[in-house]
């Protein structure tokens, strides 16, 4: 047998060679590391500060991929209507689209989890009546729900993670029932209990342990889905404001030059868009694989 | 004898299957079936002294697992009481039960499920005596090796999960878990029963060892018959949620009173015994849902009479501390 410390690393070791086997899940972690870079070492990637409003020159508006502008280097994605460089753009477009991303996702997960394990762990009446609010909520378009609170409660970051949280946590919480219900019924559990064990320290060290994994398969792909969210509701204007672009109000901001044949301004954020939202539901698919214990081996 | 331990005291439990939320409107409109109700322990009392260890026998479904809960306050009796040193040992709490004890402990049947999977072995030990005081949370590590050493376990394992151990080392860690509680009565449900008949023989001598140096009082839940002789000092024997007979071990094996007992005995396949002598028990167990009126054995029972039909024995003593609930013990079953 090996030594305890080696436990862990040989867990990570066999996640590790498993998830290998998929080349596509591979490449879609690649990406994923490169995007998340680029967006940290946006200041330092990115040849201009699109927040910067006295660097942009309209002189520089609406420049074709490949032009040299004004400031001397090549605008390889071309530049927008008010001369922003489009690939620095998008490098602080990512910045905010994965920050609003990562923290509907996280908020999300630990709200719905809370709720969905209280729903298990309790049974009876609370059990049935947050199940059935969960229901409900379940039966609603995200987006819908997350437009009429975005208009109820105006824009900036903290409201647009706020209505993304509301809008996503019933997933998480359909999930951990799920999952919590089924151990909860286990020996370990009444194990516990009859020690007896506070039920509040059953609920955290016994309970959430092990309904943990299909929730973090969720989180992965609740994480795309909030950021796919965000830009449907910046492109709609009702995400954040244009001083602080998403991918989505940058996609919104070319959008009226797209019928004019500046496929640019839009295009590209969509790119990326489309690879950020794309490569974390592969690598998501790829760990609900390895996390199926029915899985052949 | 001195008061007991453990007082069983007339208990009954009842399981009523809920409805769902379309057979409630069922039956709101005057459509629905009656709820089905399981009794699957039935008007049960039974007395435990300190040191004594009771085997608990019955075939599956007898309600012994649901007794065995009850007493380590994990249900409690819809009728009746159970008392331990003279105080309850679980209460409810609208649908939760909370106990009250931390001096009983149980040991679960199967040792795959009974550990969780995710918490390393020498946490789940130290967690309920580190819980309730009974050690400091910086010397908990050397209690668990202690306990550990003691149910035959190298100590150095206990910073490892139980999927690295067999199934009679699992039962060795929940050992080691209920022990941690310092218990005055330990409940084990069959606690061999999902072990290799090798591995069987070393967990049951661990347990005997234990209760020699420990003075341990146990209730130990079987279908066992020879594991139980070999283990207690009294057996009680279940049908269908009633103990039927109640009885020292050695005069219970030597002369088996209730017909129940007896075609037990007899169901028990021997070595170098002919093939003659092996009786099954006629006829399957009756549905708990459903239990036959009078004696529960009735319809299986060889000498059953009108009596037994229409009227439950009660458990009669019929030696000194034997008992046994049959009706040819008092007057005939005419």
């Amino acid at each position: 047998m090996s030594a305890p410390a080696e436990t862990r690393w040989s867990r990570l070791s066999q996640f590790w060679s498993d998830f290998r086997q998929s080349p596509v899940a591979v490449a879609a972690l690649i990406i994923i590391a490169t995007i998340v870079l680029m967006a940290i070492l946006a200041p330092l990637v990115a040849p201009q500060d699109p927040y910067n409003q006295e660097a942009l020159e309209l002189f520089d508006a609406r420049l074709e991929p490949g032009e040299i502008g004004s400031g001397g280097y090549v605008h390889w994605l071309g530049t927008d209507a008010a001369g922003r460089d489009v690939f620095s753009a998008i490098l602080y477009g990512l910045r905010t689209s994965l920050i609003v991303g990562v923290l509907a996702g996280t908020f999300a997960l630990v709200l719905g989890g809370v709720v969905g394990l209280i729903a298990a762990y309790y049974g009876g009446r609370i059990e049935a009546l947050i199940m059935r609010v969960i229901d409900l909520q379940l039966s609603l378009p995200a987006i819908l729900l997350a437009l009429v609170l975005v208009a109820m409660l105006g824009q900036g970051l903290p409201q647009l993670v706020a209505a993304l949280v509301t809008a996503q946590y019933a997933y998480f919480a359909r999930t951990t029932h799920g999952a919590a219900s089924a151990e909860r019924r286990k020996d370990y559990i009444e194990a516990a209990l009859s020690t007896p064990i506070p039920a509040r320290q059953v609920l955290f060290r016994h309970l959430l342990p092990n309904a943990l994994p299909p929730l973090i398969v969720v989180a992965t792909v609740q994480v795309a889905n909030s950021i796919a969210l965000e830009a449907t509701l910046s492109f709609l204007g009702l995400g954040l404001p244009l001083t602080q672009p998403s991918l989505g109000s940058l996609i919104s901001n070319g959008f009226q030059f797209l019928l004019s044949g500046r496929y640019w301004i839009s295009i590209y954020p969509g790119i990326a868009l489309m690879l950020t939202v794309v490569a974390i539901n592969l690598v998501g698919d790829q760990v609900r694989t390895i996390l199926n214990p029915r899985r052949s081996r | 004898m001195s008061a007991a331990l453990l007082d069983v005291d007339h208990v009954s439990k009842r399981f009523v299957k809920q409805k769902s939320l379309g057979e409630r409107i069922a039956s709101v409109l005057g459509a629905g079936r009656k709820s089905e109700i399981v009794r699957a322990v039935s008007d049960v009392s039974l007395s435990v002294h300190k040191g004594e260890v009771i085997g608990l026998v019955g075939e599956s479904g007898c309600g012994k697992s649901t007794l065995g809960r009850i007493i380590a306050g994990i249900y409690t009796p819809s009728d009746g009481n159970v008392l331990f040193d003279q105080k309850p040992v679980a209460k409810q709490q609208g649908r939760r039960t909370s106990k009250l004890t931390t001096r009983i402990q149980m040991v679960h049947q199967d040792p795959f499920a009974s550990l969780n999977p995710r918490m390393r072995i020498g946490d789940t030990v130290a967690e309920g005596p580190v819980t309730h005081r009974i050690v400091k949370a910086r010397e908990a590590d050397g209690y668990v090796a202690d306990l550990l050493a003691r149910v035959g376990l190298d100590p150095s394992y206990r910073r490892r999960f139980p999927h690295q151990f067999s199934g009679g080392q699992r039962q060795r860690i929940a050992i080691a878990r209920a022990l941690a509680m310092k218990p005055d009565l330990l409940v084990l449900d069959e606690p061999v029963a999902s072990l290799d008949v090798s591995i069987q023989a070393q967990v049951l001598n661990l347990f005997m060892d234990l209760r020699r140096d420990l003075d341990l009082t146990a209730i130990f839940i079987s279908h066992d018959l020879g594991v139980v002789r070999h283990v207690s000092d009294r057996v009680a024997i279940m049908y269908l949620g009633r103990i039927v007979e109640l009885s020292p071990t050695a005069d219970l094996y030597a002369a088996p009173n209730h017909p129940y007992t007896k075609a037990l005995f007899e169901s028990v396949p021997r070595i170098g015994v002919g093939r003659r002598n092996f009786h099954p028990i006629a006829g399957e167990i009756p549905s708990p849902l459903n239990p036959p009126n009078g004696c529960h054995f009735h319809p299986r029972c060889p000498f059953a009479g009108p009596r037994c039909r229409a009227e439950a024995p009660p458990l009669t003593a019929i030696g000194s501390g034997r008992f046994s609930a049959c009706h040819l013990n008092t007057g005939g079953t005419a």
